[in-house]
């Protein structure tokens, strides 16, 4: 009897829809023995415990747009499709809150907020990105200026530990200093520590007019002036991105019809002031707004003075930039023939210097093991400590974290 | 605001003041002895204090009902004098405490008779101040209003504004992820701090986050804030600083009861204006400020809703306005506005005094903390009032309407027999109903020592023993603050069914086909 042949019944027995896996279903090109879709926290649950029982590796997915970021799990038994748990429970707009199940899509839950006139302030990055995706991953869009990530806009949170309990930490209002937050543990943890089913978020209301003010510019130290100039006014920008070397800074300003129209002029003027020939205003975000650049794709993090600086290594580098210049978040691509090893090396010294972090996001795995994913990693050992409380056996998307955890 | 704050009685659970003196070693236990011995060789005499009346001066934090005088005291100066004491601690399995300012309103830095307490307050250097990052790092003892006056020469501040701003410090913050009357808009420190240099519980250094954001590997940074002291010790912490608001109103709203000021407030919600604060006062709390501060608020009103707008002006104009109208379409008799800080400053001050002012029209209080859906406001106050009407228990709320949070003031005199029996089961019980309406039984304050037994009425034994499975990473000894925020600890030893010698499915032969 192999273990197959164990896992597919009491995988089933916890669960009424598992199946054997196919190609499509490979993590990152580990092929898994088994995907089970639970409908519930309890199913989730009972089938962890059943993992656990049968010592299986267990790997969530979401719409499975990020699979492949991070590094490639050692193993792979079962795969959780959470597409299953997709519901809006509850959207208590007269709180600002909502809770929703981690399969999710970020944009349908969007939709069920619009219609009370109010968003959670998170960009979707990927068509697709389900909640506890965006969670795992802590990814994030430009919006991230004003509003932050989902470490800053998760008030609670429902996970399923390795062992099969489930835990609950947070709550339903925004304000709450009760216990430890889980919930930051979780964020970006990429699926190492449990599975989150369930998140509460606060909502924000939805702006009622909005504007995009785009400058085509040549030097990357005329870019870093321009977004200074609006990064230190008054003028409120949800976002400031950049598009490098395509050479454009855009200004994407939220809120009332006349509150926007008089902080476009003054921003109009800001960047002006720092050096703009010509101002393009638009209510659409230009078509690369919110996408990452092409190729093996880098996150890159610095302090806000180093943007420019940032820019110009980048374009030597022959790495191509997009990304929140307003917060010091970007997204770098470059082709996977090139000289990537060489370029991550040195825009990572670049970034260490300048407070921040490099790290490879998605790469082809033969220029994955060409480089260092995810470069140094202060409190690794504290970090593995947390590990091995939550999941000691290593059973949870083993090997796709920070030294690898 | 006076250096010394003290409610007399507990805000939560009746545990008596000497429940942390009950456990452990003495405080002349061989260990604690020992580490007396090595610290005293280690550290320069002035940093460490073994005098019994000079140890007294830490026995409580704002939460004076529990008192307890630690063994030794050690005044650090810098991160070496933490990690210094802390390794030592850990080295001889004895506990230790941080203590900022000791403005704590739940007994957090509450002393150990048988432990050390580190205090942070020297460690008060504003090492930079970066607007061009927009960050500023700061020793953890410096005070939180000191770090926006070094950020407003260039047109920044740092927006966590609790009450106690001009006497808290920001290590403290840190630890009780600490927010204020602004953190409606802008929300708490957690969302204020990028990085911070942390001494673990076995005396190692560590750096935790950064100056540019979303470090790699897990957010432990955000972990350790709010985590009261039990995790570790924060020794220098970058904040994020924010733009000073171009324009600021401040309005004054008087209402025949608090049912319409929760309306007009849930209006103003409604209407997709997120103020930079909307606070409410009841009647009982106006009275207090009154005879305190005499700022003159409307007269005859059941009810004050203080609402403050920031940002750009147009946008502010256009908001109030609507305030305005959303006011007084909800029974606003009165509708003040302060256009500069002169007169903020005066509409604040009933407000900010509102806790301190209570004295004058009770001996004793107790500050309660708890959080409701802002919606669940009429129905909770009402509870609230039946409540004190059937005990005949005063209560005055003072509350962060926006958010839900309130702060009910227990008022009671502790000379009459009963009293403060009676005041701590009515302030139980608002906790309750917290709960019941799917609060929290703390928005701002912090669990500690004084709320840790009403955790499970929160939280389950299992959501409890996850959040201590961090814990036990952080701190296996449990030696950083014990005795806070848990009932009861957990043993670290006990990882569950770790795999010993063979895998139970090779043993039965399949595992090798796997
Ligand atoms: C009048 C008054 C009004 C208040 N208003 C508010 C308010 O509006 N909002 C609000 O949130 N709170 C408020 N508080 C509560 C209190 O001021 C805050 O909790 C504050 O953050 C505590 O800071 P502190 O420096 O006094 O810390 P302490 O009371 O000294 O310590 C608090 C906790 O922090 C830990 N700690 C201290 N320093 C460190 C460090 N460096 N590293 C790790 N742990 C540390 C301690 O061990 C303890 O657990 C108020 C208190 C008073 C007296």
């Amino acid at each position: 009897m192999s273990v197959e042949t164990v896992a597919g019944p009491a995988l089933a027995s916890a669960c009424d829809d598992v199946r054997e896996a196919v190609d499509g279903d490979s993590v990152d090109g580990v092929p898994p023995g088994h995907v089970a879709r639970p409908a519930s926290t309890d199913e989730t649950a009972g089938l962890l415990r059943t993992a656990a029982e049968l010592d299986l590796a267990v790997v969530a997915r979401g719409a499975g747009t990020k699979l492949t970021w991070g590094t490639p799990p050692e193993r792979v038994d079962l795969v959780l499709d959470l597409s299953r748990m997709d519901a809006v429970l509850d959207h208590a707009a007269g709180d600002l809150v909502a809770v929703a199940q981690a399969g999710c899509p970020i944009d349908r839950l969007q939709e069920t907020l619009a219609a009370a006139g109010q968003r959670l302030a998170i960009d979707g990055t990927l068509p697709g990105t389900t909640l506890g995706g965006g969670i795992a991953t802590n990814s994030s869009g430009p919006r991230r200026m004003l509003n932050g990530t989902f470490r800053d806009l998760m008030i609670g949170t429902t996970v399923v530990r390795a062992d099969g309990v489930i835990a609950k930490s947070g709550g339903r209002v925004v304000k709450n200093v009760a216990g430890y937050d889980l919930g930051k543990l979780m964020t970006g943890s990429f699926g190492t520590l449990g599975v989150v089913t369930e998140a509460v978020f606060r909502l924000h209301p939805l702006p009622t007019a909005s504007q995009v003010l785009a400058v085509d510019v040549r030097d990357a130290t005329t870019a870093a002036a321009l977004v200074a100039a609006v990064v230190h006014s008054d003028v409120v920008p949800t976002a400031v991105e950049v598009d490098w070397p395509a050479g454009v800074v855009a200004v994407l300003l939220e809120g009332t019809e006349q509150g926007v129209d008089s902080r476009t002029a003054a921003t109009r003027t800001l960047l002006t002031g720092a050096g703009a020939s010509t101002v393009d205003i638009a209510e659409q975000l230009p078509p690369w707004w919110g996408h990452h650049p092409e190729g093996v794709l880098l996150k890159l993090t610095c302090s806000l003075s180093a943007v420019g600086g940032l820019l110009q290594e980048a374009a030597r580098q022959g790495v191509a930039v997009r990304g929140s210049a307003g917060a010091g978040v970007l997204y770098g691509g470059l082709p996977a023939d090139a000289e990537v090893a060489a370029a991550v090396t040195v825009l990572r010294a670049f970034c260490l210097a300048a407070g921040g972090s490099l790290v490879v996001l998605a790469a082809p795995a033969d220029v994955r093991s060409t480089v260092d994913v995810w470069g140094p990693v202060p409190a690794l050992e504290l970090m593995r400590a947390v590990k091995g409380q939550f999941d000691p056996h290593r059973r949870l998307s083993p090997g796709r974290f920070v030294g690898g955890i | 605001m006076s250096s010394t704050h003290g409610t007399t009685k507990t805000a939560g659970a009746v545990v008596g003041p000497s429940a942390p003196e009950r456990s452990g070693p003495t405080g002349d236990s061989p260990q604690v002895r020992a580490v007396r011995r090595r610290v005293q060789e280690l550290l320069p005499a002035k940093t460490v204090i073994t005098d019994h009346a000079r140890l007294r001066t830490y026995e409580c934090d704002g939460l004076a009902h529990y008192r307890v005088t630690p063994a030794l005291a050690v005044l650090a100066d810098s991160v070496d004098d933490v990690a210094t004491t802390v390794r030592i601690c850990a080295e001889e399995r004895v506990p230790f405490v941080a203590r900022g300012s000791g403005t704590g309103l739940s007994g957090g830095a509450l002393p150990r008779a048988d432990g050390v307490l580190i205090v942070m307050s020297r460690m008060r250097a504003i090492r930079e101040v970066s607007a061009e990052d927009q960050r500023a790092v700061v020793e953890p003892g410096v005070i939180n209003l000191d770090v926006t006056k070094a950020a407003a020469a260039h047109g920044y501040y740092y927006a966590p504004d609790p009450s106690s701003q001009q006497i808290c410090s920001i290590g403290g913050n840190v630890a009780e992820n600490s927010g204020g009357a602004h953190c409606l808009k802008y929300g708490f420190t957690s969302n204020h701090v990028t990085g911070a240099e942390f001494v673990a519980p076995d005396g190692s250094v560590v750096e935790l986050g950064g100056r540019a954001l979303d470090a790699p590997g897990y957010d432990l940074l955000g972990t350790v804030i709010g985590s009261e002291g039990t995790l570790g010790i924060a020794t220098a912490v970058t904040v994020r600083l924010t733009r000073t608001p171009e324009h600021v109103v401040t309005v004054l709203a008087g209402f025949p009861s608090t049912d319409d000021a929760g309306a007009a407030t849930s209006a103003i919600i409604g209407a997709g204006i997120v103020p930079a604060a909307i606070e409410m006062m009841d009647a009982l709390a106006i009275e207090a400020a009154e005879a305190a501060v005499h700022c003159n608020y409307p007269e005859g009103a059941g009810a004050v809703l203080v609402v403050e707008l920031d940002g750009p002006e147009v946008e502010v104009r256009q908001e109030f306005d609507q305030v305005e109208r959303l006011c007084r379409d909800n029974g606003a008799f009165a509708f003040r506005v302060a256009n500069d800080d002169v007169e903020r400053a005066l509409i604040w001050r009933g407000r900010k005094s509102a806790f301190a002012a209570v004295g004058r029209i009770s001996p004793d209080y107790i500050v309660q903390d708890g959080v409701i859906p802002r919606t669940s406001l009429p129905k909770v106050l009402r509870a609230i009032a039946e409540l004190s009407a059937s005990s005949a228990v005063r209560v005055a709320n003072v509350f962060h309407a926006g958010d839900g949070n309130l702060h009910p003031l227990v008022l009671f005199d502790d000379s009459e027999e009963g009293q403060g029996e009676a005041a701590e089961e009515i302030s139980g019980k608002i906790l309750d109903l917290c709960i019941e309406a799917g609060g929290s039984i703390t928005g701002e304050h912090g669990v500690g020592m004084d709320k840790s037994a009403y955790m499970p009425r929160m939280f389950s034994d299992a959501d409890l023993d996850t959040m201590q499975m961090v814990r036990c990473a952080f701190d296996p000894n449990n030696i950083s603050n014990p005795g806070k925020i848990f009932p009861t600890p957990r043993l670290c030893g006990e990882v569950p069914g770790r795999h010993k010698g063979e895998h139970p499915l090779a043993k039965s032969g399949i595992a090798e086909i796997f």
